[in-house]
């Protein structure tokens, strides 16, 4: 071992090749293309929130009538927001075809009982203590980077099999055409302006992720922890 | 050892991107067969908008119908959008209450035809309360009443090969349906809104009226209506000036 201390380039390439990868490949892939359809999601949503930033619950709502809420922004700020749409769908079409690839391979793989499903950490002392230690922004230990806190199993379990299927079934409640073939989709959230306005808290519940799931990253090491999710490795302490 | 590794990954690598290229050529070739490619599947956004009229028309094949409401939900703010045309024509119709306006009906059709607004209240009329759902994210809910347009279409008998209606307004631009929506029963060629005769902002003499997309598909002020079999030659060729603005042309959402 003391050869690592003066060639560590190498000693790191043994390591890295005795260890198992962080991330398998399947979840390093989805990840990224995840986060890239994510980013035409939050554009072309923007985009298209721009021209009409009021919300309304109930079936119907338009200018003239009483609204929920008024974001403090002109109406068609942005100019005509077709390509939005254009946008929202192809990302939408990635993120879900890509979502179902990691979903099956999570479920064939034993990935979700295996690494998200809580362990014997889920008791309130433990929920507790990650919580503040999360609130204390404290610098995660180094075995951490092997695996997931129980605060971070709950969120990500959370994401994965709430939040996002209640961000597509809110999305797809406001298509005329969907609708038209499940109507209940729609009755069940009260009306088409509801689920546009549900839609919209999802969406800023899922910005809140992203944002916070950043910030955690960057805490831990940013160049580690992302270097861990493209390439699988996990480089040595200190290095 | 790497040297074989790398070949084995290779041939994989190779065989997988010849299989899915087929595969896609093949879906491809099945899909238009079965009418499931829009005519503006090209561009950078063409994947996604085929993806999404593709499963869509797969979904609706059995000819669902739009929800319809009860004369109790009819809004009572009913959202415009855009100003009535410009052109003197049609003010001048407007003026003389379209006594001398004429929809014709050209193209692919046995019977070509032109209906003046008695003409179209004498046929037997149907009337529906649905929502209309802008793209921009407001809605309301009306009762529109007119002529179901699959009704007019076998009055001037479409022939065989058309797969597509394309409809013209008094302004610049334009739209087309496919056949799913032509026969579809609450298609609409509307004259009335709410028990009124058309009001000008909501698309006077008549529009088209097709519930189960968003609303700008619900083209205004209709003087023309063409039956073809490719839309191609028309504006653009993407079956809609609504590409040209940015806007898809199947707007099922």
């Amino acid at each position: 071992m003391a050869d690592s201390i003066y060639a560590p380039g190498i000693a790191v390439s043994t390591a890295a090749a005795a260890l198992p990868a962080r991330h398998s490949a399947l979840v390093r892939v989805t990840h990224w293309i995840n986060a890239l359809s994510f980013v035409g999601l939050l554009v072309s949503g923007i985009g298209i929130l721009l021209a009409h930033p009021r919300f309304y619950w109930g079936e119907t709502g338009g200018v003239g009538t009483p609204s929920l809420f008024d974001l403090p922004l002109p109406f068609m700020l942005g100019g005509p927001s077709g390509w939005g749409r254009y946008l929202h769908f192809q990302s939408a079409w990635l993120c879900v075809l890509n979502g179902m690839l990691y979903a099956a391979s999570g479920i064939a793989s034993h990935h979700f009982p295996r690494d998200l499903a809580p362990g014997r950490d889920l008791t309130w002392p433990c929920l507790r203590d990650s919580l503040a230690s999360h609130l204390r922004f404290a610098r995660p230990a180094a075995e951490q980077a092997w695996s997931y806190n129980i605060l971070q199993r709950l969120t990500y379990l959370a994401v994965i099999f709430l939040l996002f299927p209640l961000i597509i079934w809110t999305g797809l409640a406001m298509s005329p055409a969907v609708t038209s073939v499940f109507p209940g989709l729609v009755t069940t959230l009260g009306g088409h302006q509801c689920a546009r306005t549900l839609h919209f808290f999802a969406a800023i519940v899922s910005l809140l992720f992203v944002a916070v799931h950043i910030a955690m990253v960057w805490r831990a090491g940013f160049r580690k922890r992302v270097g861990a999710m493209i390439t699988g490795r996990v480089p040595e302490e200190g290095l | 050892m790497s040297r074989s590794l790398s070949r084995r990954t290779l041939i994989t690598a190779g065989l997988t991107t010849a299989g899915s290229a087929a595969g896609v050529a093949a879906a491809a070739k099945l899909a238009a067969r079965y009418g499931l490619i829009p005519p503006d599947w090209n561009g950078i956004y063409g994947p996604g908008e085929t993806l999404t009229y593709a499963a869509q028309r797969i979904l609706t094949s059995g000819h669902s119908m739009a929800r319809e409401f009860t004369r109790g939900e009819i809004s009572k703010v009913a959202q415009v959008s855009g100003d009535p045309p410009k052109r003197d024509i049609y003010r001048h119709l407007s003026a003389t209450g379209f006594n001398n306006w004429r929809l014709s009906i050209d193209g692919l059709v046995a019977r070509p035809a032109s209906f003046s607004l008695a003409d179209l209240r004498k046929l037997a009329p149907r009337s529906q309360i649905t929502e209309h759902t802008c793209e921009e994210g407001w809605s309301f809910v009306a009762e529109w009443t007119g002529v179901p347009l699959s009704e007019l279409m076998s009055l001037v008998g479409i022939l065989p090969q058309a797969r597509y209606v394309a409809f013209f307004p008094f302004d610049e631009s334009w739209d087309s349906l496919d056949l799913a929506d032509v026969w579809h029963p609450q298609t609409l060629i509307a004259y009335a809104m709410n028990g009124q005769p058309l009001p000008a902002e909501h698309g006077a003499p008549a529009r088209l009226k097709v519930p189960r997309q968003l609303g700008y598909k619900s083209v205004k002020y209709l003087t023309r209506i063409t039956v073809t079999d490719t839309l191609k030659d028309i504006g653009s060729g993407r079956g809609s000036s609504s590409p040209d603005y940015g806007y898809s042309w199947y707007a099922g959402i």
